[in-house]
This record gives structure tokens, C-alpha cells and sequence, in this order.
């Protein structure tokens, strides 16, 4: 085992000194994704408040027809333009998100207690007009019931009588359990860096001993091959580690400055929560390291390896949008599925919630032996002269 | 000592290496003289157990590669054809990896690396990375790095490629001290002057085969020719590879 530990110690002390392994490894991952997520909170948050309170300026067609929800309107701080020109090209062209059309037989129908028609005109397909569609819509509708109380009053009826349900939320939600909603997608983000963390060691170490020709003179060495490549993949290994742990660590010191406190989450990781999902994440940096360092061993150079790894990154994707897509229950079979697994019980530690003990070691042990197995693979995978000598 | 029987080797329907035979005496240079692609990193290779042949026998020692590839490495020191150094490491750090790879402790290797920076010359450069080595500077620390167990047999693979007058020289008069010190040395070359400095026995290798074997008095006489590079084009039959 000595020689494993000889390629383990410098392959770590080699790529502490290769400034592209520290900026992949540990800089770019646990820096990114946090500030970028921070960022797009903020600004998300802030783009939201904004059009929340912003005027709210209406384009009426037929204003005429209905002069007190005009001025009912007016009351609620919308700046009413009355008779637009063409009010369907207007939202068409993205002047205004929304415009309303008051249509001839309101006043008629309104006087005989018929519902009186309005159009609301808007492109739902449009993200930015969802705020103030909805606050026409809200305002119309809370108009329409002020109205509809006081027809009944005057006929002497209680407008109760009209609500015969009445709906009360119980939300057991926890401030803890609702910051899931705001960091579903922290496990995504954790198994991306997982396989970045790793992929420039796997190349570097595998495809790139192979491209500055030290491959064969190291293995003239009176080292078992399987040593060698097992040195080398603990290496990698531990430099995703490090890039899991450091993005952990990153969001720790990042979240509480997110501003959910309005929405009533609980965003803070505790220590005992990151080293919970830590032990969680673990096997799939080994399972990374694994796939990684076995996929690049068959390129001839650091760039072919490249070309691979654009697609392998899909791999720890694929179950996270999945899961975000159509989010499921957990249940004891997900967790003999590596990737989805950890998927599943890094949301219930961050939503809190007790884990059958049994999940953990399911998952860990899927996970462990699946990347074991790969790692065996790599590890004879030199033992072929051919792969050796493909670069020529 | 080095026996080597019909040795032979193919890829795919190339034959590489096609019944060579030869022996490395302690004490000697073996010349593997031949052009280019005449099979000699193969036959290299297969010495030092990188590639397994396909017929014919090898044993360095007494030991066989097919059974103590691991026992045979440690008694090996292979300059070969790929020098790649690790350019984030200094020359001193390239040379004691291998060292540790060895299994040899700490201090044996400080104190290999001492000997082999002074009869090497390399004090210069011995703690700089790598990185921007010359050509010959390079060659010195694949030769240190090589030798840092004291291997009894030394295989090197056209030790001489790309180096200047002043490095070869530095190289040759390295090899002949190994020859004194009795260890048995394998070079293979293409160049005729090295092996006219240098071997005390040549084996001429062509497609694959072995053309002649002995000393360089023993090809003279039996090629009819004044100059061992008449010789040599006699003996292989033809001036293909000679010029490049």
C-alpha cells in the first residue's frame, strides 16, 4: 500500500501548486453558486417589490359605461388612461401588461342584476405582467363582492348567505420545512460541484500524465498498477471533497443574508445539518471521482478527456430536475438510487424532518457500491498495455 | 545479465518485434543498433515488462518478467523513450518520487539524490521546477530519477535524443562509469558514433529481426567493410531509416 499513499501524497502536493486544479476545484464552485444564487435572490425579490408597488397605470376601453368602478378604481390608487387606441396591439407590443375593456352592455346589464361583462386583456405568457394582472384582477373581483353585499343588504338578506364556506388555512409548515421552497435547489447545486470539484483532477491526473509522457516511466515502477490509479483517485476524490465541504461552508456564511426573512423561512444551516449532509454527499464524490478518472482514462489528452466531460456533467442533473419537475414523496426504494437518494434526504434534513436512520445507510451504501465498483474498473483498467500506449 | 530467446511481438498484423535473440553481459554495453521502427523500444518494452510478448523468453538475472514483473522492476533502471517530467514538481521532488515508489526510505534517498546531483552535474538546477527545462537538463533527471534505486541493469532508450554535443558527452562518459562499475547496460540508438564510442557489443535490429550481433571489430570483419556505417548499411541490407 505504500505506493498508493506515495501517488496520493503527490498527486496532492503536484495540483496544490497547479493553479487551474485550485480555481476549478476549490474556487470556482463554492464561490459561484452561492453568490450567484444570493444575487439572483435579491434581485428577484427586489424586481418583485417593485412591480408590487409600483402605480398601478390602467388603460380603460369604454370607461363611460361604468363611471363608479371607474372612480372605485381611481380610490385604489390606479391612474386610469382612459379609451386607448388599440388596446390589444398595446399589450401585444408590451406597452402596458394589461388593459381593460368595458363592454357596451355593462351598464344594462349591471342596472337589471345581470353579471356585467369586462375584459381583462394581457399575455399570461409574459412572467413580468403576472403582478399586475393579478392586482386588476384582485381589485375588479373585490369591487364586484363590495357591490354584490350591498344588493343583498338592500333586499333585507344577509350577504353571509352567500359565503356558505368559509376556508381557514392551517399551515404546519415550519419556518425551517418553507425554506425548502427557497433552497430546493441546494442538492442540485451540491452534485454539480461534487463532479466539477473532481473532473480537472480526473483528467489531469489520468488523460494528462498520458499527454506529458510521465505515464510510462511511472509505470516502469515497481508499483501494482491498481495502486497507482487508486492513488490517484483518492486524490480526486478528496479535492471534490473539498469543493463540496467549501460550498457547504460558502452557503452557511451566505443564506442569512438573503432576504426570505419577509416570507417566514428559517434559512440558517447548522453545524449538525452540514455535517449531515456532508455524510450524505460523500460517496457521490467518490462515485465522481470513480466514473470520472475511468472515463478519462481512455482519452489520448487532457482535451479529449474535455470533450467528455460536457456531457457527463448531465448525469448528477438529470435526477435533481427530475425531482424538481415532478417533486414525489420519499420513500424507502428511492434510496437505493445514487444521485436520487441524496436528492431526496438532503431536502428532508434541510425541511428537519426526522430520516429513518435505515435511509441514510441505504443510500450511503448504493452509492458506495456503485462507485466502488467503477473504481475497480479504473483501477484494472491499466493493466491493458493498449490504453497506455494510445497516445502514440 | 540479460537472455533474451526468440523474442516476438505483433500488433494487430504488424509484426513489430519478429524472433529477436541476444545477450546483455554484466560489465558490458549492449548496443540495440537499428533504424527507426526496427523494433527496439519494443523490444525494450518487453525487458522491462511494460508490454508482454507474445513468443520467446526473457531473463534478466534468472528472473522472468511474466512471473516477477515486480522483483525484475526493482532491479531495473529504464530511461525510456517517454521523458515526461512532472513540470509542477522541483527536479530534486521528480527524482525522490520515484524513489518513495521504490519503497526507499527518506534518507537513502537524500543521500542518492546527493551523489547523483554531482556525477550528473546537476547542481544548478536541482531545485527548480521543471517547468522550462532544456532538453539536456531533462534527460539528466530521467537518468537520475531512473537510477535513484541503483539498479544492477539500466535499459535506455536512445538516451541521446535531442541533446547537444556537450550533454552527450556528459551522457557518455556517465554510461561508461555505470560499465565500470560493472552493471549490465541495454541502450538502444540509432546513431552510429555513440555505439562506435560506446558498446562493446552491438546487436543490429531490422524489421523486427535480428541482422548481426557481436563487437564492433566482429561486424567490420565479418561485413568486408572499412567503417562500421558501411557496415551497418550492408549488414541490414538497405540505407532505409540510416539518414533520419
Amino acid at each position: 500500500m505504500n505506493g498508493l499513499t506515495t501517488v496520493f501524497r503527490k498527486e496532492v502536493r503536484e495540483n496544490l501548486r497547479d493553479r487551474r486544479a485550485l480555481f476549478n476545484s476549490l474556487l470556482l464552485g463554492p464561490l459561484l453558486f452561492p453568490v450567484l444564487f444570493v444575487g439572483l435572490m435579491w434581485f428577484l425579490d427586489s424586481a418583485e417589490q417593485e412591480r408590487a408597488e409600483k402605480t398601478l397605470e390602467l388603460p380603460v376601453v369604454g370607461a363611460q359605461f361604468a363611471p363608479s368602478l371607474i372612480r372605485f378604481l381611481e380610490q385604489q390608487g390606479a391612474v386610469i388612461q382612459p379609451d386607448p387606441e388599440n388596446p390589444e396591439d398595446m399589450v401585444r407590443n408590451q406597452e402596458v401588461p394589461v388593459v381593460i375593456r368595458i363592454l357596451p352592455e355593462f351598464a344594462e346589464n349591471w342596472e337589471q342584476g345581470i353579471p356585467a361583462p369586462i375584459e381583462v386583456i394581457s399575455d399570461i405568457s409574459r412572467q413580468e405582467s403576472n403582478v399586475p394582472i393579478r392586482r386588476v384582477k384582485r381589485l375588479l373581483l373585490g369591487y364586484g363582492q363590495q357591490i354584490g353585499s350591498l344588493r343583498l343588504q338592500l333586499r333585507g338578506v344577509a350577504p353571509q348567505l352567500a359565503s356558505p364556506i368559509m376556508l381557514k388555512d392551517v399551515d404546519l409548515s415550519t419556518p425551517k420545512s418553507r425554506a425548502i421552497l427557497a433552497i430546493i435547489f441546494l442538492p442540485y447545486v451540491l452534485m454539480i460541484t461534487a463532479f466539477t470539484g473532481a473532473t480537472h483532477l480526473a483528467m489531469d491526473t489520468t488523460a494528462g500524465e498520458k499527454e506529458r509522457k510521465s505515464l510510462e516511466p511511472l509505470l516502469i515502477n515497481p508499483v501494482p498498477r491498481w495502486q497507482i490509479m487508486t492513488g490517484k483517485m483518492l486524490t480526486t476524490t478528496v479535492f471534490a471533497m473539498a469543493s463540496l465541504t467549501l460550498t457547504l461552508v460558502a452557503f452557511r456564511i451566505v443564506l442569512p443574508l438573503m432576504p426570505v426573512g419577509a416570507f417566514g423561512m428559517d434559512l440558517t444551516l447548522d453545524h449538525a445539518t452540514l455535517m449531515k449532509i456532508l455524510v450524505v454527499i460523500s460517496p457521490v464524490a467518490i462515485l465522481a471521482a470513480a466514473l470520472l478518472t475511468l472515463l478519462a482514462s481512455f482519452a489520448k489528452s487532457y482535451r479529449e478527456a474535455q470533450s467528455y466531460m460536457g456531457l457527463v456533467i448531465l448525469i448528477p442533473m438529470i435526477p435533481s430536475l427530475i425531482f424538481m419537475a415532478n417533486p414525489v414523496k420519499a420513500e424507502s426504494w428511492m434510496m437505493n438510487v445514487p444521485l436520487f437518494s441524496q436528492n431526496m434526504l438532503i431536502g428532508e434534513i434541510i425541511r428537519d424532518q426526522p430520516v429513518p436512520l435505515a435511509w441514510y445507510t441505504m443510500s450511503i451504501a448504493s452509492t458506495l457500491v456503485i462507485g466502488l465498483a467503477l473504481a475497480i474498473i479504473a483501477a484494472s483498467i491499466y493493466n491493458r498495455p493498449k490504453l497506455i500506449f494510445s497516445s502514440g | 545479465m540479460i537472455v533474451v530467446k526468440n523474442l516476438k511481438k505483433s500488433f494487430g498484423e504488424v509484426k513489430a518485434v519478429n524472433g529477436v535473440s541476444f545477450e546483455a553481459r554484466d560489465g558490458e554495453i549492449t548496443g540495440l543498433l537499428g533504424p527507426n521502427g526496427a523494433g527496439k523500444t519494443t523490444t525494450l518494452r518487453m525487458l522491462y515488462s511494460l508490454l508482454p510478448p507474445d513468443e520467446g523468453e526473457i531473463r534478466i538475472d534468472g528472473l522472468d518478467p511474466a512471473n516477477d514483473a515486480m522483483e525484475i522492476k526493482r532491479t531495473l533502471g529504464v530511461v525510456p523513450d517517454s521523458r515526461g517530467l512532472y513540470t509542477r514538481l522541483t527536479a530534486r521532488e521528480n527524482i525522490a518520487y520515484f524513489g518513495e515508489l521504490h519503497g526507499m526510505n527518506r534518507q537513502a534517498i537524500e543521500g542518492r539524490i546527493v551523489e547523483l546531483t554531482r556525477t550528473l552535474n546537476m547542481e544548478e538546477f536541482i531545485d527548480r521546477r521543471t517547468e522550462g527545462f532544456s532538453q539536456g537538463q531533462r534527460v539528466k533527471v530521467a537518468i537520475a530519477r531512473a537510477m535513484i534505486h541503483e539498479p544492477q541493469t539500466v535499459l535506455m532508450d536512445e538516451p541521446s535524443n535531442g541533446l547537444d554535443v556537450m550533454s552527450t558527452r556528459a551522457l557518455r562518459e556517465y554510461v561508461l562509469g555505470l560499465k565500470v562499475d560493472g552493471h549490465s547496460i541495454v541502450l538502444s540508438t540509432h546513431i552510429m558514433q555513440e555505439v562506435a564510442a560506446l558498446c562493446d557489443r552491438i546487436v543490429i535490429i531490422a524489421k523486427g529481426e535480428v541482422a548481426a550481433d557481436g563487437s564492433a571489430e566482429e561486424l567490420l570483419a565479418r561485413s568486408g567493410c572499412d567503417s562500421l556505417e558501411d557496415a551497418f548499411v550492408q549488414l541490414i541490407g538497405s540505407e532505409e531509416g540510416l539518414l533520419a
